[in-house]
């Protein structure tokens, strides 16, 4: 058995391979309702019902999709780079921490704050992600082990200050933070509808990174590092440079989910800020195909699962974690996919 | 033991077909190894002797076709097969373990993976006898990566002889290694004939065939294109059966060279993992000039190349620019200093096998106006430039959309070629520029190279090639052990008193 | 001062010794799988669905010894998983790991919620009692401090052991090693680089759920969410502290346990209540992070680590 190089990708391999992989996690997600006693048919239809049935689910959906957009961001732009930054929720936390400093210690009026909070939090989070790639081009300390042990390291750092120095006294014993001012949060896009600024953020955001990958120097640089660092180098590309900068844009992109869901939605941080949203983000990504535009649809849809998923289970016997499975399966299924749009498997 | 075949064939191929997408690799091949002969199988790079190979000993499966080995039929696809059946092949790159010592390797596979222990004793003292025997010396509890290309090759016919070959393939095998080397590998194989072994041995190198061969099989395209006996046959006719008709390469006729562009004043770098680092070496690159680098890979070339290409630094010593100490030295330098380099390795190096034409075509030169202004990238033109590329430098592709990966070598050497040229360099690295090129593309890069030296380019031209190297060279360097010698203007020196050179003997005297 | 009485108290070893156990199996599974050629990032979901998996077991009636088989199993189905997608296929090592990560954690809590849909605190089981090694066991400060645990911890030990011998003792061993070395040299030998690695992949997954069952058949009794805790990460930097050797890597385990019981113990000194117990708790990864440095570039890795083999490719 070999792989060969497909001679065209054509549409129908481009195209179709994915959306075979989504119909198989489909398939794989209705045996496991089967699996809780359920029926299938009825169970998508409640996750379905859940994620978009109705303005309210439709902006809950929206809500939800607002980090993974950011966290989603955040691991294609590194991905692209092979930075295998797996410390989306670090990185998250870090901003979501300085956003509540910068919001609570400064005394900054409202208005002022907003901008200054957000550019805090990726600086916060462009330096979290800085310390693993620095190891990794000084000293050869692969990224992944470090990256995800800081995300250990630093829900431990936020627990301490919670319980410690950045405890809310009114909080009645429990491990939060105070609350941002009501004129430090997001505002709402349109007045009435529970959907703040960061979701327009994240839509900015996307389109930001694709033109940055597919018109700047810098993007064409990300993509040939990350494809073959030694003719990168010998092409007279700065890898260890374009590492850095690719480090620091992820980094800043995955923290602006903290801010954003800090002062768009929660108001305050507490340790249940980041339901995983860092390592949703991976899944986010890799269904998107690493394509920025991608990830807004397929945050989109990840959140939709969830949202749709926690409706289901009120009102059917499946447990939550039907979605988490039905995602990791999809993740697979499509690096599957994506392998089988440029080779083809042939005997001998 | 077989009784159909007829007397004295160890191994006999019928038809043997292989496709690669479009590629037709071998062509309904047929021919017989007799047992107790040396038989050459020639063929220029890409005629599809290596693929032949790999069918033979289980690496590939063949679309058509059979193997028999004493008669008896080898089942397709299984390199254990036709081990057991007493094939043996020494690979052109050799398959070590480097951090392996040489008992593990030659041991590795020759007990079933079930059983509990591994006799090294029995192996060891079984190994020193066959290592006796065939006189092929080696230390056998050094690592891999401790010893020289010619140890490693006698530790892979040590493999092949432990596992009781009786024919042994060789692809290539002198390619790596100083005519005194191949000398001593000529004796083994006589050895091995004596004690009725049957060897293939692949060679493009002529003076080889007609010195070790008894019968000569050669193959042109993928075709079977004649079959004779060695004494019946001479050098000149056998290279008209390798390229089809007589291929006049090219020449590069005197010329006088101008100021030196580039020079490297006793320049030593340190080894590094895998490569031969460089002591002292002196190099002066003129224009209107082809400096060539003659040596055996392995020597040191690797590293000049990197220096020049700006992707090493100097240790101590200084290299030279325009007549200037250069001062900040990096790929990027070497590029904006106007050095064109055109790398050993295409596939690894030279290209991004995932971007398409125009992404490759612009790798070096994306930076710069009109390719792309204050950051943001100008694809029009970049794919203007990719379009320019292809139609002035021959290359045959389905678009500049296309990604590098689906190109034939040659065509992909055309566009690095042509990527190098149209910057309009001053001086151009070419590293083993057209190694595993069909003679096309060979002839084809070549005249370029020559072109360029007329427009008042300084060239070094390194390559494992001597006859490359002595066609198209004005000044030819040796390089031993990361020595390298003076410069020898064309035609002081013959062909043996480089080679002499090439194994590190006279360096101190050369001068 | 209370440093040293904590060094010297047996009890203090004996916990370094069970502290060490579950990372002990998972760092050999993991060893098994980088000396091979595949990095294994799938080991922190194979530890989770292990610990589930033997637990489950138990509290189903199978008793404790079927249980670690069952635990063992669960990792190898999803060991076969990685190396499919990874081997064979060529995959990228990273993603499929984390795929399998995320995939087998969240199998595992599936598989919870639907076999006990109604509780709201997981069921204890009964699990592997400390046994006593004659002679030994009664020996002043030496029994209570190593002779006195539940027999995966001796398996545990054991198995570093069975690993090392394995490596470089056996065809088996030479094999794998070279694998991850320079797959060609195998295929060229007459072996198959695939199933080799695919059988090193799978193998390994085992040991790791083993690890993983530790958790719940001998130190906590009981399944929780969230009971490995990065244990797998810390794994994968105690192979590269170990220089991919079991033996070092054996003793890497022992050393991060002692100053893992340890700061367990210093939480409980007078000086260790002044300090915030998030910091204790942050010493394993930071010295993970610190055994990573300090190892950078000292180690031969395996060659072909991460290099996917192609057939024909060369």
């Amino acid at each position: 058995m070999r792989l060969e190089p497909v001679a065209s990708r054509t549409m129908a391999r481009t195209l179709g391979l994915p959306a075979l992989a989504l119909a198989g996690t489909v398939v794989v997600a209705s045996l496991l309702a089967m699996l809780a006693g359920a029926n299938p048919f009825a169970t998508l239809g409640l996750i379905l019902k859940g994620a978009a049935g109705s303005k309210f689910a439709l902006l809950e959906t929206l809500n939800r999709a607002t980090p993974l957009i950011f966290t989603g961001l955040a691991v294609a732009v590194a991905f692209r780079a092979k930075l295998w930054n797996i410390g989306a929720e670090a990185q998250l936390y870090a901003g979501a921490l300085v956003t509540v400093l910068i919001g609570t210690k400064l005394g900054l009026s409202g208005p002022v704050a907003i901008p200054i909070m957000g550019v805090g939090a990726v600086i916060a989070g462009a330096l979290m992600l800085l310390v693993p790639v620095i190891l990794k081009v000084r000293l050869g300390v692969d990224e992944v082990v470090t990256t995800l042990l800081f995300n250990f390291i630093m829900l431990l750092f936020i627990s301490m200050l919670l319980e410690g120095p950045l405890k809310d006294p009114m909080g009645m014993g429990w491990p939060k933070s105070e609350a941002l001012d009501r004129d430090m949060r997001l505002p709402r896009i349109v007045e009435g509808l529970r959907l703040h600024w960061g979701f327009a953020l994240g839509l900015i955001a996307a389109v930001l990174v694709w033109i940055l990958q597919s018109r700047t120097t810098l993007g064409f640089e990300i993509r040939a590092v990350g494809l073959n660092p030694n003719a990168a180098r010998f092409a007279g590309i700065p890898i260890r440079a374009v590492l850095l900068k690719t480090a620091l844009l992820s980094g800043g992109l995955a923290a602006l989910a903290g801010y954003s869901e800090v002062a768009g939605l929660k108001g305050n941080l507490t340790l249940d800020l980041s339901p995983g949203f860092g390592y949703t983000g991976i899944i986010v990504a890799m269904l998107a195909l690493l394509h920025p535009l991608g990830v807004v649809v397929s945050a989109i849809f990840v959140a939709g699962v969830f949202v749709g998923t926690d409706s289901m289970s009120r009102a059917a016997e499946v447990p939550t974690y039907i979605a988490d499975m039905a995602l990791a399966t999809a993740l697979l299924f499509m690096v599957l996919a994506i392998l089988l749009t440029n080779f083809r498997i042939v005997r001998g | 033991m077989p009784s159909l075949a007829p007397p004295g064939v160890a191994l006999k191929l019928t038809g043997i077909t292989k496709r690669f997408g479009r590629l037709t690799a071998n062509d309904s091949i047929s021919f017989a190894l007799h047992e107790g002969e040396v038989l050459a199988l020639l063929g220029e790079n890409g005629a599809g002797k290596t693929t032949l190979m790999n069918i033979l000993f289980g690496h590939y499966t063949a679309d058509e076709g059979k193997v028999e080995v004493y008669g008896e039929d080898l089942p397709p696809g299984a390199p254990g097969a036709a081990l057991k059946a007493g094939v043996g092949m020494v690979h052109q790159h050799f398959t070590l373990a480097e951090n392996m010592t040489v008992l593990e390797n030659v041991l590795l596979g020759t007990v079933p993976l079930w059983r509990p222990t591994l006799d090294r004793t029995a192996g060891r003292a079984r190994l020193e006898r066959l290592s006796r025997e065939f006189g092929l010396a080696v230390h056998l509890d050094a690592k891999i990566k401790a010893l020289s290309v010619g140890e490693r090759q006698r530790v892979e016919i040590l493999k092949a002889l432990y596992r009781d070959a009786r024919i042994l393939i060789l692809d290539e095998p002198t390619a790596v290694l100083t005519p005194q080397e191949a000398q001593a590998l000529f004796e083994t194989l006589k050895t091995a004939v004596g004690k009725g072994l049957s060897v293939i041995f692949i060679s493009h190198k002529l003076h080889e065939v007609m010195a070790i061969s008894k019968r000569v099989v050669v193959l042109r395209h993928g075709k079977l294109v004649g079959e004779v006996a060695t004494t019946d046959t001479n050098e000149r006719q056998l290279a008209e059966m390798m390229v089809g008709a007589e291929v006049a390469l090219p020449k590069a006729p005197a010329a006088a060279p101008g100021e030196a562009y580039l020079e490297l004043r006793d320049v030593s770098l340190p080894p590094e993992g895998r490569r031969v680092g460089l002591s002292g070496v002196t190099l002066e690159l003129r224009s209107r000039q082809i400096t060539g680098i003659a040596g055996v890979s392995g020597n040191g070339q690797a590293m000049l190349a990197d220096l020049v290409g700006g992707l090493a630094v100097p240790a101590s010593g200084e290299i030279r620019l325009y007549g200037k100490p250069v001062t900040a030295w990096s790929p990027r330098a070497a590029l904006d200093a106007g050095v064109g380099r055109i790398p050993e390795d295409r596939h690894a190096v030279g290209s991004i096998a995932d971007l398409s034409l125009t992404e490759n075509a612009v790798l070096e030169s994306y930076k710069t106006a009109p390719q792309s202004r204050s950051g943001l990238m100008d694809w029009a033109e970049a794919r203007r430039r990719a379009e320019a590329i292809i139609a002035r430098y021959d290359v045959r592709c389905p678009g500049p959309e296309t990604r590098i990966r689906l190109l034939s070598g040659g065509n992909m050497q055309k566009l690095i070629l042509g990527r190098v040229m149209e910057a309009g360099p001053r001086i151009i690295l070419a590293n083993q520029p057209v190694r595993g090129l069909d003679i096309g593309a060979l002839t084809y890069v070549q005249e370029r190279l020559i072109e360029a030296r007329g427009e008042g380019a300084a060239i070094l031209l390194i390559s494992e090639d001597l006859d490359e190297i002595l066609a198209l060279s004005d000044v030819v360097h040796v390089m031993s052990e990361g020595r390298l010698s003076p410069g020898f203007a064309r035609g002081t020196k013959t062909q043996g008193e480089l080679g002499a050179l090439m194994a590190g003997q006279g360096f101190d005297d050369a001068a | 001062m209370e440093i040293v009485d904590i060094l010297l108290s047996a009890s203090f070893w004996g916990a370094v010794l069970r502290i060490a156990s579950p990372l002990i199996f998972a760092t050999m599974g993991e060893l098994i799988c980088e000396r091979a050629g595949v990095l294994n990032l799938g080991i922190e979901g194979i530890m989770v669905i292990g610990a589930f998996a033997g637990w489950m077991a138990v509290y189903a009636g199978f008793g404790l010894w079927p249980g670690v088989v069952i635990a063992m199993l669960s990792g190898m189905a999803f060991g076969l998983l990685h190396a499919t997608l990874s081997v064979p296929l060529g995959l990228s090592q990273h993603v499929v790991g984390l795929g399998v990560t995320l995939l087998a954690t969240s199998t595992a809590y599936y598989a919870y919620r639907i076999a006990l849909p109604e509780v709201t605190s997981p069921p204890r089981i009964e699990p592997f009692q400390p046994v006593d090694i004659p002679v030994l066991s009664d020996l002043p400060f030496l029994g209570e401090a190593l002779f006195s645990q539940t027999p995966l911890t001796y398996l545990a030990l054991a198995t570093a052991g069975i690993v090392a011998v394995v490596l470089y003792r056996t065809p088996v061993g030479l094999a794998l090693r070279a694998v991850g070395e320079n797959p060609s040299a195998v295929e060229a030998q007459g072996l198959s680089v695939t199933a080799i690695r695919m059988g090193a992949v799978i193998v390994g997954s085992g040991l790791m759920a083993v690890g993983g069952a530790f958790l719940t058949m001998s130190a906590f009794s009981s399944f929780f969410f969230e009971m490995v805790n990065g244990r797998g990460w810390i794994c994968i930097a105690l192979v590269v502290f170990g220089a991919w050797r079991p033996g070092k890597a054996l003793l890497g385990a022992l050393l991060f346990a002692a100053f893992d019981a340890l700061q367990i113990r210093m939480q409980q000194t007078p000086l260790g209540a002044l300090v915030p117990y998030q910091i204790f708790l942050m010493v394993p990864y930071v010295l993970s992070i610190l055994a990573l440095i300090l190892m950078s570039r000292r180690a031969e890795v395996p060659e072909a680590l991460m290099v996917p083999y192609n057939r024909g490719e060369r």
